[in-house]
């Protein structure tokens, strides 16, 4: 009896050891797929153009080509405006936006006045709709306002998200009355029970908006697309484009260092944050 | 609240002689006016970047205007973009592209994405790093990510037809710049973006599962597939439902990728509707006639998003 137990049990282990074993070396196996193309990315990036296409694949770059991002840097093709006005745009669009959102979502969860609820409906009807379809207006609007191939363009839109707004009202809707009444008792005036007691209890949520902005907006390729033609004002997606004429191998090389010069940042702050990434856009439904 | 300290005696003076309006009164416009304070500078952003191009939107579906004409040229014309819309059989090509695209492109993320997800929730060695590794195509630059797979799928010298000659392939497709090949190369790089994404929602929904029902269906002899069909696909219902329409409508409205990696070409093979609202707008500069073609598109998403909202009715565990 005992001995078939045991037999039995072995079996088991057995059993859960190889499935362990079977679904590990399967994801990882499917993990190649989404990694390739980001390894071969920079391991071009490292080459000479002409040896990007060169068969076989050699994955370790011989001699290493550090000239692509010399050029990509310094050179002539130079990312370093792309980048200033991506920095310029995020950074101001992500404050904005926090800024804003968190105004406006403590109003609307904590403080009582006419309209307050009428209103908060009219930004939950425009809440699905696409931005796709606002962009023949804004960019008629922005070119009225002269504001049409300045950064202005990207930046504004950004500023004012009924997504951030709602995202906020939900976070300080769940926060307990008790805390504001007794700083009012305790001499508190408005501004400061919002600073002082609700913000810091919102924390995690501003955390949140505050990477679903900056990577949607540090990605946006469409709205540049549509608002900008002065190549001095392009943001990186946009300036990444530039590189794409070069198919056929002639400087493929300089494109893929483009290109990972491009998701450097995005890519670091995700694997360094990756729990409050996922987190986050895993809740936001957008990109 | 320091005028309400100041206001207090006077207030209780009111309330002792019976009078009870006034103070509440008082102290309910104070606040109103610190709701309207906080709310302004979102509100205004909100009026003049979301609702007034939202309205101008769809006045400008009436009209016909170009860029030449300039603002006086605008003219009211009824129902003739959509009328020419309906006749259009460019516009009906590309919805049949659209429905294509986003037809096989959705269900296809989604079952990856519930796929990768069963498989992560196991006990597999480096979870967390996989996760990452599968999620990073969602973070990153959609136009970084179109340039490498523009240079795999270079039809000549890429890698990936390198591979496929090299197993004995002689003429394998042009993927991008072919006429067949261009949509479902479109699809496959979307896909690939977008599973890691629906990976990881789908992993944060069966963690939320409750064990009990698994200990109850083992204890019935229920099997693997089983244990699939009754728990965990009813329990998964919201969560396919929400990425159904997110997905649906990040797939369908989106230009980008198109616009970067085809043109809608070669010839109009890719150019679905969305592109096709682009190019009317910002290529020909049809404003009106493009507004008229993105008010269609969105009307047609949400009678469908509304279709999966009924479909996923009565079909859930908790519903």
């Amino acid at each position: 009896m005992s001995t078939l137990q045991t037999a039995g049990m072995r079996h088991r282990r057995w059993r859960r050891h190889g499935g362990k074993l079977g679904a590990s070396l399967l994801a990882w196996a499917l993990a190649l797929l989404f990694v390739v193309p980001f390894l071969w990315m920079l391991s071009s990036s490292l080459k000479r153009n002409i040896d990007v296409f060169s068969l076989p694949i050699s994955w370790l770059p011989d001699p290493v080509h550090w000239a692509n991002y010399a050029d990509v840097w310094i050179g002539e093709k130079s990312m370093v405006t792309y980048y200033a006005n991506s920095l310029i745009v995020t950074l101001t669009g992500v404050a904005g936006d926090l800024t804003t959102s968190a105004m406006a979502g403590y109003a609307f969860a904590r403080l009582k006045f006419r309209g307050r609820d009428k209103i908060f409906l009219l930004y939950l009807a425009t809440a699905i709709i696409p931005a796709q379809l606002l962009l023949v207006p804004r960019f008629m609007f922005f070119q009225q306002l002269g504001l049409y191939d300045t950064l202005w363009a990207l930046i504004l839109p950004g500023v004012f998200t009924v997504y951030g707004t709602f995202l906020l009202r939900q976070a300080f809707a769940a926060a307990p009355d008790a805390l504001g009444e007794a700083a009012r008792i305790d001499g508190a005036n408005e501004w400061q029970v919002f600073w002082r007691v609700y913000l810091p209890l919102v924390r995690p949520m501003l955390a949140a908006l505050a990477i679903i902005s900056f990577v949607s907006t540090w990605n946006d390729y469409e709205t540049p697309l549509v608002m900008l033609t002065t190549p001095s004002n392009f943001t990186i997606p946009l300036g990444l484009t530039t590189f794409a004429d070069s198919e056929g191998g002639i400087s493929a090389g300089l494109a893929m260092a483009a290109a990972v010069s491009a998701l450097v940042p995005v890519a670091t702050a995700f694997v360094l944050f990756q729990r409050q990434f996922v987190a986050a856009l895993a809740h936001s439904g957008i990109k | 609240m320091s005028s309400s300290t100041t206001q207090a005696p006077v207030a209780r003076a009111v309330a002792s002689t019976g009078g009870q309006g006034g103070d509440t009164r008082e102290s309910l416009s104070a606040a109103g006016r610190v709701g309207w304070l906080f709310i302004t500078p979102n509100l205004v952003g909100f009026l003049a970047f979301t609702l007034l191009p939202l309205l101008a939107a769809i006045a400008i579906a009436f009209t016909s205007w170009n860029v030449v004409s300039g603002y006086s040229g605008i003219t009211f014309v009824g129902l003739a973009n959509f009328a020419e819309a309906l006749g259009d059989g460019a516009l009906w090509a590309a919805v049949g592209r659209t429905l294509l695209y986003a037809g096989i492109g959705v269900p296809a993320t989604m079952m990856g994405g519930l796929g990768l997800a069963m498989l992560l929730n196991r006990d597999i060695a480096g979870r967390t790093l996989l996760r990452v590794v599968f999620f990073l195509p969602h973070v990153v630059s959609s136009v970084a990510i179109g340039l490498v797979w523009l240079l795999l799928l270079n039809p000549d010298s890429g890698p990936v037809n390198a591979g496929l000659r090299a197993i004995g392939i002689d003429a394998p497709p042009a993927w991008l710049v072919s006429e067949t090949w261009g949509l479902p190369s479109l699809v496959l790089i979307a896909v690939w973006s977008a599973i890691g994404y629906n990976a990881v929602i789908y992993l944060s929904a069966l963690q939320a599962l409750p064990v009990d029902l698994y200990e109850a269906a083992a204890i019935d002899g229920a099997n693997a597939f089983r244990r699939f069909t009754t728990v965990t696909w009813p329990a998964l219902m919201p969560t396919t439902t929400f990425l159904a329409i997110t997905m649906t409508i990040s797939q369908s409205q989106g230009f980008g990728l198109i616009t970067f990696l085809t043109q809608g070409g070669p010839g109009e093979a890719t150019t679905t509707v969305s592109y096709f609202m682009y190019q009317q707008g910002f290529q020909f500069y049809r404003f009106g006639y493009a507004a008229a073609v993105g008010m269609i598109s969105f009307v047609g998403v949400l009678l469908l998003t509304s279709f999966f909202w009924r479909f996923q009715k009565g079909r859930g565990l908790y519903t």
